[in-house]
């Protein structure tokens, strides 16, 4: 849900947000009368080269979590050899807390779309694909008689974009296990190299990216590389959408420059009482409450924008828990470390959670998490131990008391009969 | 047929039949040129596919983070005692199957669900009752 802007104290900075509320989703008109579609005139008017120079010179990057420089990707891909090339866009969005992606195809469509022809021009592809996640089924209609209207005014004739819909799988807004999963076979992520701008879908350079990096390329072009990199911070041009769920009492979407503080932010959405928040998903930073003037940009905390509030009521090891129970159900099981890593954590959690602790827990988790780290094949159990670390150095006292607890009820237990 | 259009297949036969039959895997295995296995296996990845019959109509709750702040749990136990089957089950007159989902991206409107491709938020155990009244 996007917020509207009668509270004018509100700090948002709203770009891709910033006509929402003129735009019918089902009516190509009228984002047309919003200016829609000028990026796209704009950029064939350009050589594909230019194109991909002024997004690389904006310093726009990855909106999915990942943050990797667009123009980079776009420059890689161009310049693979070979006839064929795919564009993907990512719109399996399943990481906990995140609903952004889900707010543009379902109120601006016509912005991706722009984007997504704009992309197929600078790197040449001809065939677009939507990784449509099958939770979000009830998006594909409206998306596809965007499509078709598109087509009908003529904006698509470079490039024919089809749907693909997911089955239910987390791991599949990996890039890899994406590309897999729209070959027909199962989620599973690959090994890298070669990365998807040099051999990617079908074995063709391809380049992946996220609904949030799409939608941003229109206004790029529109207003160029310079007017956008004069927002945000030096690493982290431009405004993100963030997503605010939990302990608020407005939770939504809201835009915000990127290197506005994590305060700024849950003041808007209405948090009141703060434990911690987590910033970036299952897998995203935590920030206990003394640390809320960080800052939300690559160089700190960010991810996909996922930004969860917990009252300091709420109990660390039991959320540690049900997040490593999320991973764990959700790794794809191919590579050693995430499988049995996320499933040995959930073993230790479940038992802190059930007063099970024993003398050693705590440090076989730290060794665990350091192994998933530098062992496992994608972000997915390179990033697992994420919240499990965090929690340790900033709430480790509660991890401590509930294994002492535990031992002590133990010897209770024994000497009581 | 390609070998990319599996999963859609499978997927159709999901809708179609309410799950994908070894009958079925074996068809397709045949159509595709592929092992049984490996339809299998692919039918077996996705959480939205079954290998075994579902209810006409398929309740997901979600149990991510979101929703567990907003009393998620509190939720599927109402659904426990609103048509009396537990997550992973299927109603005996083939009415529902009740099933707990991972975060659906629906966590402004906490605590959420999926009824079949429809998506329902803010949701109470009297809410709950009363759309599921309305399935047929």
């Amino acid at each position: 849900m996007i917020r509207d802007l009668e509270d004018k104290t509100v700090p948002e900075k709203r770009i891709l947000l910033s006509k929402v509320d003129q735009i019918d989703p089902g009516d190509i008109q009228s984002y047309e009368n919003q200016g829609g579609f000028n990026a796209l005139k704009k950029a064939l008017g350009m050589s594909a080269e230019a194109v991909t120079q002024e997004v690389k010179a904006s310093g726009l990057r990855g909106r999915g979590g990942a943050g990797f420089p667009c123009g980079v990707k776009w420059e890689l891909a161009m310049k693979s050899p070979g006839e064929v090339k795919y564009l993907i866009c990512n719109a399996d969005e399943g990481e906990v807390g995140t609903f952004k992606d889900r707010c543009i195809l379902q109120q601006n469509p016509f912005s991706l779309l722009e984007g997504m022809a704009i992309t197929a021009y600078a790197i040449g592809a001809g065939k677009g694909y939507i990784y449509l996640r099958a939770e979000y089924r009830y998006l594909l209609d409206g998306l596809q008689k965007a499509i078709k209207q598109c087509e009908e005014k003529g904006y698509l004739k470079n490039i024919e974009i089809e749907i693909r819909e997911g089955a239910g799988a987390y791991i599949c807004g990996e890039e890899s296990a994406l590309m897999n999963s729209i070959e027909g076979k199962r989620g599973e992520s690959r090994f890298r190299p070669p990365f998807p701008p040099q051999s990617g879908l079908f074995e063709k350079p391809t380049i992946i990216n996220n609904v949030e990096t799409l939608a941003n390329v229109p206004p790029i072009i529109e207003n160029g590389a310079a007017w956008y990199a004069a927002m945000g911070t030096e690493q982290s041009k431009g405004t993100k959408l963030f997503c605010v769920s939990g302990d608020v009492e407005r939770p939504g979407v809201y835009e915000m420059e990127l290197g506005s503080s994590l305060r700024e932010l849950v003041d808007v959405a209405g948090a009141k009482d703060i434990g911690w928040v987590q910033v970036g998903g299952s897998t995203g930073a935590i920030i206990p409450s003394d640390m809320l003037e960080t800052a939300l940009s690559y160089e700190t905390v960010l991810g996909s924008g996922a930004v969860m509030v917990f009252k300091p009521s709420r109990d660390v090891i039991d959320f540690v828990y049900r997040t490593m129970e999320f991973l764990n159900e959700e790794s794809c099981g191919k590579c050693t470390p995430c499988r049995e890593g996320n499933e040995v954590m959930v073993e230790i959690l479940g038992r802190l959670v059930n007063g099970e602790g024993a003398e050693g827990d705590l440090e076989a988790l730290q060794d665990l998490s350091e192994t998933m780290k530098v062992s496992s094949l994608c972000g997915l159990g390179q990033s697992a131990s994420v919240p499990v670390l965090d929690t340790l150095k900033y709430f480790k006292t509660d991890y401590e008391n509930r294994i002492s607890q535990s031992v002590l009820l133990r010897s209770l237990k024994a000497v009581n009969g | 047929m390609e070998r990319n259009e599996l999963l859609g297949v499978i997927k159709e036969e999901q809708e179609k039949n309410g799950y994908v039959s070894e009958g079925a895997m074996g068809d397709m295995a045949k159509s595709f040129g592929v092992t049984v296995g490996e339809v299998y296996g692919v039918t077996t990845f996705y959480s939205f596919l079954s290998t075994k019959p579902m209810g006409r109509h398929v309740i997901r709750i979600c149990k991510s983070v979101p929703c567990f702040l907003q009393n998620g749990e509190g939720l599927a136990a109402s659904i426990e005692k609103e048509i009396g089957i537990g997550p992973g089950e299927t109603t005996a007159d083939g009415r529902f199957t009740f099933e707990r989902t991972n975060c659906i991206g629906a966590c402004d409107q906490a605590p959420a669900m999926l009824l079949d491709d429809v998506v329902y938020g803010n949701l109470t155990p009297g809410k709950i009752k009363e759309i599921l009244q309305s399935c047929d």
